[in-house]
């Protein structure tokens, strides 16, 4: 008889079935990786202790990076190739950065997304962004001591395509499977949500490092609705640095620094910021390069009098969502305060009047959006069943497609839930026409000019018609992570295109795979390794997906479909003995294509149990 | 039976939700029944599963999403009748309104473009508040066309002469917005 096994206190008896999911806070400022551990979300720390990780990287001339608060030390000494802020360049061009001034940085003009001149090359913020979320990684694989299922990150709800495309390009070339990208006011109602019990409209206000983001959400019975979503996504803690940083010139009359000096000055603004949040005042000191002695005094009475424009620009886009919502203030149960930045008296007295009661402050507002994304993660990754709540999302921008004259047609308006399909037709502005530009463009304006523009395709082959005969019917689907697909369609014809929308700067396959190799040392073995690896726990876990689904639902199959399914498992089980990840795609994706029907029917038996409860309350009634 | 997840999809939209197909709705039994359909069939159920339930859960979730909005908004949910009962609103082609309705949206607009001249909050939101009383009197009529009646073309007629009085609701809210601003 075998002996009984007693697992290590703390251990859970079962590690094999838990699969090992994060949820990631990929900050402006800093990053935090979290996880459920015994039903709880926890931050991850790292060796010292230290939960968060600056979200700071340096290149160095051998090519090695250094990244967090080693990168962060560095910053004042070798600002140029210290990249700190990142995230305010995701899926960004030259324009769009063109107002954040004084920054340190040689920005190269790539098509789409700028890129910044370093010693070791020049370096796209995704791949600067891969950086910290490795770093992360290898963070939790270590602490968990297992290969990660995969991670939910988090965005801030106001990122347009480009954005959320870039940080999933990121979370790819740091060998990330991403579960989900989640919007940050969401995961943090879920962190609160669940430790609260709460129920009603809910306002998240995040002020982050480098972005502002004001969600209503609607919590009721185990459903989390985020019912309108505004922001701005180029407003934050740095801003409040940055007023201090021109007070200090203003009161010192220093100009023309170095950027060496800036960064100093940035970093002594950034503390005093800080100090304020428990001092009354704070003395402002630096030496600059050149010998010359920096020493104020900022109160907070000026603090909060050269910063009451950035304040009230939070207030604007938290008005904005209510009316989108239909709400008034006094319909608010609750505001929940995320984010570094909230800690600052000034903000946290605005909230409070604004509203007209005391915002939420009992999880830590740097580690609450961590802590819901881990929360999700494990929902997601299978752990546990997530019957207890659902999160329905919704798109923060419009999206819409060039027609003439420049000006926009909104396909899908914003704060749709999402996924979301929607299909429109058009037709020929000229006889005779055979190609037509579709030109696909996010925004709340009317002008193509004033949009973003995401991505540009043609539908070629349109039989000569009247102007005016064609029917091109465009589809624009948006999928659970808030990414766009578009298709089209000519009716008469049948002649189709479609674009799986990469704005004009997003990573294509090949380029991440490229990347991945490049960073790669011992390329090719690891390669083949890690998709070995890759596809055994791939095919592993539809066997068991399959088997559980036979299990539970197993009389909706005849003797014959049960057969074919059962054969086919039974060739994935051989090639997950062997070593060739090829044949195991394979077999993985014959025993797909044979439960597809069987899928079907197990999703509508799904919804006509989840309807039954109803329809015999209509008979009674 | 291999088609049985079509045939699902397929099913109006009140059928998918348990409903009886009326304008008149038991709005918390539609929220209700929707929440309970995405708890079944959302991404997020089936993150963990392979390619083909994710697809499939992609599909039916969007579904869900699109009739759960037809339904809810009542302009959609009576061009959603109309259609079923093979009668359309044909708003875009027509355009005959009657000559009181067209005095009456000129007034409107005259009215709030002095408010938004004036700068005028107060106006707005009186005016908003007039329109919102309208738009309900005239969804009771449409009630009554459609469900009691069952006039489909008075009915249509009052989604065209309703998406007019929507449009003024947009511009209402428009103006509100760039006062605050």
């Amino acid at each position: 008889m075998a002996l009984l096994q007693i697992a290590e206190p703390g251990l859970s008896a079962a590690p094999h079935q838990h699969r090992l999911a994060v949820g990631i806070d990929l900050g402006t400022t800093n990053s935090l990786v979290a996880t459920v551990r015994s039903s709880i979300s926890v931050v991850l720390n790292d060796e010292d202790g230290r939960a968060l990780l600056p979200s700071v990287v340096r290149y160095l001339a051998d090519g090695t990076t250094e990244v967090g608060y080693a990168a962060q030390a560095m910053q004042s000494v070798d600002p140029h190739n210290t990249v700190v802020s990142a995230k305010r360049f995701m899926g960004r061009g030259v324009s769009d950065i063109a107002a954040i001034v004084n920054l340190p940085y040689q920005f190269v003009d790539a098509p789409g997304m700028v890129q910044l001149k370093t010693v070791a090359g020049v370096k796209s913020p995704v791949e600067v962004s891969a950086e910290i979320l490795k770093a992360l990684r290898a963070r939790a694989e270590k602490s968990l001591g297992g290969e990660l299922v995969g991670a939910v990150i988090t965005v801030p709800a106001y990122f347009d395509d480009a954005q959320r495309q870039a940080t999933k390009d990121a979370a790819r070339l740091a060998g990330l499977n991403v579960l989900r990208l989640l919007n940050e006011p969401t995961a943090a109602a879920v962190a609160y949500g669940l430790d609260n019990a709460a129920e009603g409209i809910y306002v998240v206000y995040d002020l982050g490092g480098g972005t502002f983001d004001v969600s209503i959400l609607r919590l009721s019975r185990g459903v989390f609705e985020v019912m309108a979503t505004n922001g701005d996504s180029a407003l934050g803690g740095d801003d409040f640095d940055h007023r201090i940083y021109c007070w200090v010139l203003e009161q010192t009359g220093l100009f023309a620094l170095s950027a060496q000096d800036t960064r100093l000055l940035l970093t002594r603004a950034r503390e005093a910021k800080e100090e304020l949040t428990f001092h009354p005042e704070t003395r402002i000191t630096a030496v600059l390069s050149n010998g010359q002695a920096v020493d104020v005094l900022l109160t907070s009475k000026i603090f909060s009098e050269i910063t009451l424009s950035l304040v009230n620009k939070t207030l604007a886009p938290t008005r904005k969502a209510l009316r989108d919502a239909n709400l008034g203030v006094e319909d608010v149960k609750g505001v929940v305060m995320v984010g570094g930045a909230t800690r600052m008296p000034q903000i946290q007295r605005a909230v409070g009047e604004f509203f007209g009661q005391e915002p939420l402050n009992n999880l830590d507002p740097d580690k609450v959006v961590a802590l819901g994304a881990a929360i999700q993660a494990n929902v997601l990754a299978g752990n546990r069943s997530g019957d207890e709540w659902l999160l329905l999302d919704v798109i923060p921008l419009s999206l819409g497609l060039e027609t003439m004259g420049g000006l926009v047609e909104k396909v899908i308006t914003r704060n749709s839930t999402i996924p979301v399909a929607r299909a429109q037709e058009f037709t020929t502005y000229k006889d005779g026409q055979t190609a037509m530009s579709i030109h696909v463009v996010q925004g709340e304006r009317e002008l193509v000019s004033d949009c973003r523009s995401l991505a540009k395709f043609e539908l070629r082959g349109i039989p000569p018609m009247a102007a005016g005969a064609a029917r091109v019917r465009v589809t624009f689907q948006v999928d659970a992570d808030g990414l766009l697909s578009v298709s089209a369609r000519e009716k008469n014809s049948g002649v189709e295109a479609s674009v799986m929308v990469k704005p004009s700067y997003g990573l294509s396959d090949g380029e991440i795979a490229d990347m991945l190799k490049a960073s790669q040392q011992h390329a090719h073995d690891d390669m083949t390794a890690r998709s070995l690896r890759e596809q055994q726990v791939d095919g592993g876990r539809i066997l068991e997906a399959v088997a559980a689904a036979l299990a539970e639902d197993g009389e909706l199959l005849n003797d014959a479909e049960r057969g074919k399914i059962e054969e086919r498992m039974a060739a994935l089980r051989v090639t997950l003995e062997g070593n060739a990840p090829q044949a195991i795609k394979n077999a993985a994706e014959a025993l797909n294509r044979a439960t597809e029907s069987f899928a079907g029917r197990r999703m509508n038996r799904s919804v006509q149990q989840a309807l039954a409860g109803h329809k015999l309350e209509e008979l009674e009634s | 039976m291999s088609n049985m997840a079509m045939f699902s999809l397929e099913k109006n939209h009140f059928a998918l939700f348990g409903l009886a197909p009326a304008y008149r709705l038991d709005l918390t039994q539609l929220e209700q029944s929707y929440r309970d359909i995405q708890a079944q069939v959302h991404p997020d159920k089936h993150a963990h599963l392979g390619e083909v339930e994710r697809r499939l859960a992609m599909q039916w979730s969007t579904h869900a999403n699109e009739a759960y909005q037809t339904l809810r908004q009542p302009l959609a949910r009576a061009r959603y009748l109309l259609q079923l009962n093979g009668a359309e609103s044909d708003e875009n082609s027509n355009t005959a309104m009657s000559p009181a309705f067209l005095m009456e949206q000129m007034e409107w607009r005259e009215a709030i473009g002095d408010a938004k001249a004036a700068e005028a909050l107060a106006d707005l939101e009186h005016l908003a508040g007039r329109l919102r009383a309208e738009i309900r009197q005239r969804e009771e009529k449409l009630q009554q066309a459609l469900d009691v009646e069952r006039d489909f073309a008075a009915a249509a007629e009052q989604v065209r002469e309703l998406k007019f009085m929507e449009k003024l609701r947009e511009e209402i809210h428009f103006a509100l917005e760039a006062l605050e601003n």
